[in-house]
């Protein structure tokens, strides 16, 4: 069986120690994580993790149910790629110059993104989409000469009126 | 009323039902070795000769009792002490609760006297730990820690409480016994096709571990067999569930399992697992484990369905519900042919047996076991011995034999012995042991000695460390490297030293002299009973091949 990538959505408590809980099972069962991304809810006492990780199916399986066996995560989901809105972010400071900042701005453009922090000989940018959205902005820039550049890992949510925790009804 | 943390401890333990403790004072846990002063007429606290003696004394405890086994230790050393002991219980799944001591929570995290994080290092080896920097969630997280201990498939958690929150006041109200949550009905429809596909089988083999002893299934284990007309075979931490004389017990499978458990685990077109995990050691070659056999899994917990071995179906249940369920739909069934079958290779296994006037480890076991009668409880150490006891020991009452599975703890078997002893109140305890395992942990014998125990230790001494050499024999070429232990430590000498009662043996008739003498004390004795070095365990599969490969001879 191959490794695939997949997308987990982990609700869990929002109290001390609990990422080191987390990445520590990932480690510690030699489970593969590609990135990994944690916030607070707009429920104080969670916080909600997204991670990459990969594996073949067993693999999947089994990071689930060990997943679910912490004390500190509530929930536990697959999100399948079809039915799931999968955003990263990218920071990136490009070197340019004064022939080439105008078709730089441009692209930005192209890509969606937005120029953040701009001096004479540096632009820093900022770009929000998928994953081979930002791997091409990132080839580009690279022409030009990238300074310095961060990319923060995958935030994904279910789409439509499904949450996580399951609870959507107390809308109504 | 306002108490200080350290009464909320004591008194949430007493809460929860605890009365016995075990553990190690220190300078982290001064204030909480002052509420158990105080509150000695209600809380026993058994001191150790060392933090991992206690470590193994609550789980020893826990596993004989079913009750929550408690270990206290100070912080640092104190802490990296009991780490073995948790892993310990961890992997063989007893419930305990382990209370630490820290530093002020001003000091932590400045490599503080005797300051280590004690949180991160048992993250791993607990089913949940805690550090508390706030006196009034102390007994909530108390409460929580037994709850968690005890329910699903029980482990053990860690609270570490610094000291300053130790001294600090807040409200205490007592609340009843934490009751674990009701354990996992089984679904109905997983049932019914566990029912078809038993009844489909022609060759059923009944694989009972852990979760039968820790669920209290063993009666039920009887019943299957009865019913389906069914050999049962056994992991190592499942022994205990059926008495040795039911005519389905085949003994244990595995690695140096029954012969008969083994040739029959490998020849069943249906393998029932019941609270097992399939250790590698336990299934030898996986993938070959399964092809000629189907397997139905049952167990609490859903992490271990198809982690190690898929199975065709399996129940996420607890196990006594699940077989219950199962013995209200399933038929009487009849495998005449196949229990034959069976029968033969109980009869091509007797006659394996050497008959060469050798003191063998078969003779020793069973010579102590015609001095013990049903209540007594078996400990082990791990190694040789312990593959031996595994084998011969006859098995009478569920929870009654100790021994180190997952982890494989060299060093076990005194601390267990100790806490089992008292666990099952003060019975006569006969300790399993080598002189490589009993050499790491004999300080406990003061321990023993101390609280006056009827316990027999019983040292088979090769003056080796045997498993480990047998593999040097068997697949590195006779390389002994650092296996000959060439000691002259004096067996007798020591327990005499430790205030207990020493004796030699090296012929059946000297050992059953000791034992007559040791039996008839009611304090802690020792058996020194020198057997070959050369002594293999057998039958053996060797590692990672499949159950065809068993060697005999």
């Amino acid at each position: 069986m191959f490794d695939k990538q997949f997308v987990l959505g982990v609700l869990v408590s929002n109290h001390a120690g609990v990422l080191s809980r987390i990445s520590g099972l990932f480690s510690r069962r030699n489970y593969n994580i590609d990135s990994l991304n944690v916030g607070v809810t707009e429920n104080p006492a969670f916080s909600r993790m997204t991670i990459i990780a990969r594996g073949d199916d067993c693999v999947r399986e089994q990071i689930v149910k060990q997943l679910e066996k912490l004390h500190d995560v509530k929930k536990v989901e697959i999100l399948p790629p079809d039915e799931t809105v999968l955003r990263e972010h990218l920071l990136i400071k490009i070197k340019v110059k004064k022939q080439t900042r105008s078709e730089i701005v441009e692209s930005v453009n192209i890509f969606r993104g937005k120029v953040v922090d701009f001096n004479m000989d540096s632009m820093t940018v900022e770009i929000t989409g998928e994953s081979a959205k930002l791997d091409a902005f990132i080839r580009f820039a690279s022409e030009y000469g990238i300074i310095e550049m961060c990319r923060a890992g995958a935030l994904a949510v279910n789409r439509g009126v499904t949450s996580l925790s399951g609870d959507e009804d107390r809308f109504e | 009323m306002k108490i200080s943390g350290a009464q909320i401890i004591i008194e949430t333990l007493i809460e929860q039902g605890c009365d016995t403790v075990f553990g190690y004072p220190g300078g982290s846990v001064l204030n909480i070795y002052d509420e158990l002063y105080k509150k000695r007429d209600r809380i026993h606290h058994i001191l150790t000769a060392h933090e991992q003696g206690a470590a193994h004394a609550a789980d020893g405890y826990a596993r004989v009792s079913g009750k929550v086994g408690v270990v206290i230790a100070t912080s640092g050393p104190g802490a990296t002490n009991l780490v073995t002991g948790i892993a310990n219980a961890y992997l063989d799944s007893t419930p305990m609760v382990a209370i630490t001591g820290n530093v002020d929570s001003t000091l932590l995290g400045k490599d503080s006297f005797q300051e280590v994080d004690t949180t991160g290092i048992t993250m791993p080896i607990t089913k949940h730990n805690y550090i508390v920097k706030v006196v009034t969630e102390l007994a909530d997280v108390v409460r929580e820690a037994f709850m968690i201990a005890k329910s699903g498939r029980p482990g053990p958690v860690l609270i570490d409480v610094p000291k300053d929150v130790q001294k600090q006041f807040c409200e205490y109200a007592p609340v009843p016994v934490c009751r674990p949550k009701e354990q996992k009905e089984p679904d109905e429809k997983a049932v019914r096709e566990a029912v078809k596909i038993i009844e489909e089988s022609k060759q059923p083999y009944i694989y009972c571990g852990g979760g039968v002893v820790i669920s209290g299934a063993g009666r039920e284990v009887e019943q299957l067999a009865e019913r389906i007309d069914a050999p049962i075979g056994f992991s190592m931490m499942g022994l205990s569930a059926v008495p040795s004389e039911n005519r389905y017990n085949l003994g244990m499978t595995g690695m140096h399992g029954r012969f008969a458990s083994i040739k029959s685990n490998a020849e069943a077109d249906l393998i029932i697992a019941v609270g097992v995990r399939f250790s590698d050691r336990a299934t030898g070659n996986k993938a070959k484990y399964t092809q000629k056999a189907r397997v139905v899994h049952i167990d609490i917990d859903p992490a271990e369905i198809n982690k190690n071995i898929n199975s065709c179906h399996s129940i996420n249940a607890d196990v006594k519900k699940t077989l219950c369920a199962l013995l209200n739909k399933l038929e009487k069934q009849h495998h005449p042919e196949w229990m034959q079958k069976v029968e033969d290779m109980r009869i091509t296994e007797t006659s394996h047996f050497h008959t060469d006037g050798r003191l063998h480890p078969k003779d020793i076991v069973e010579k102590v076991m015609e001095y013990t009668d049903g209540n007594v409880v078996i400990a082990t150490d791990v190694g040789q011995h312990q593959m031996w006891a595994s084998q011969y020991c006859r098995q009478r009452k569920p929870r009654r034999f100790l021994t180190s599975g997952g982890l494989g703890t060299m060093g076990f078997g005194m601390g267990a012995a100790i806490g089992g002893c008292i666990g099952a109140g003060g019975v006569r305890t006969v300790l399993f042991t080598g002189d490589g395992s009993f050499g790491m942990n004999l300080n406990e014998l003061a321990t023993a000695v101390s609280n006056e125990l009827p316990l027999v230790v019983i040292i088979f001494n090769n003056g080796v460390l045997g498993m480990v050499r047998q593999w040097q024999t068997s697949f590195y070429e006779k390389h002994y490297s650092e296996t000959t232990l060439n000691r002259k430590t004096d067996f007798v000498k020591i327990a005499d030293a430790f205030g207990a009662k020493g004796f030699r043996a090296s012929d059946i008739n000297s050992l059953d002299d000791a034992l007559k003498k040791a039996f008839s004390e009611k304090t802690p004795t020792v058996i020194d009973v020198m057997i070959d070095m050369n002594e293999r365990v057998l039958p053996m599969i060797p590692p990672g091949a499949s159950f065809d490969n068993i060697i005999i001879e």
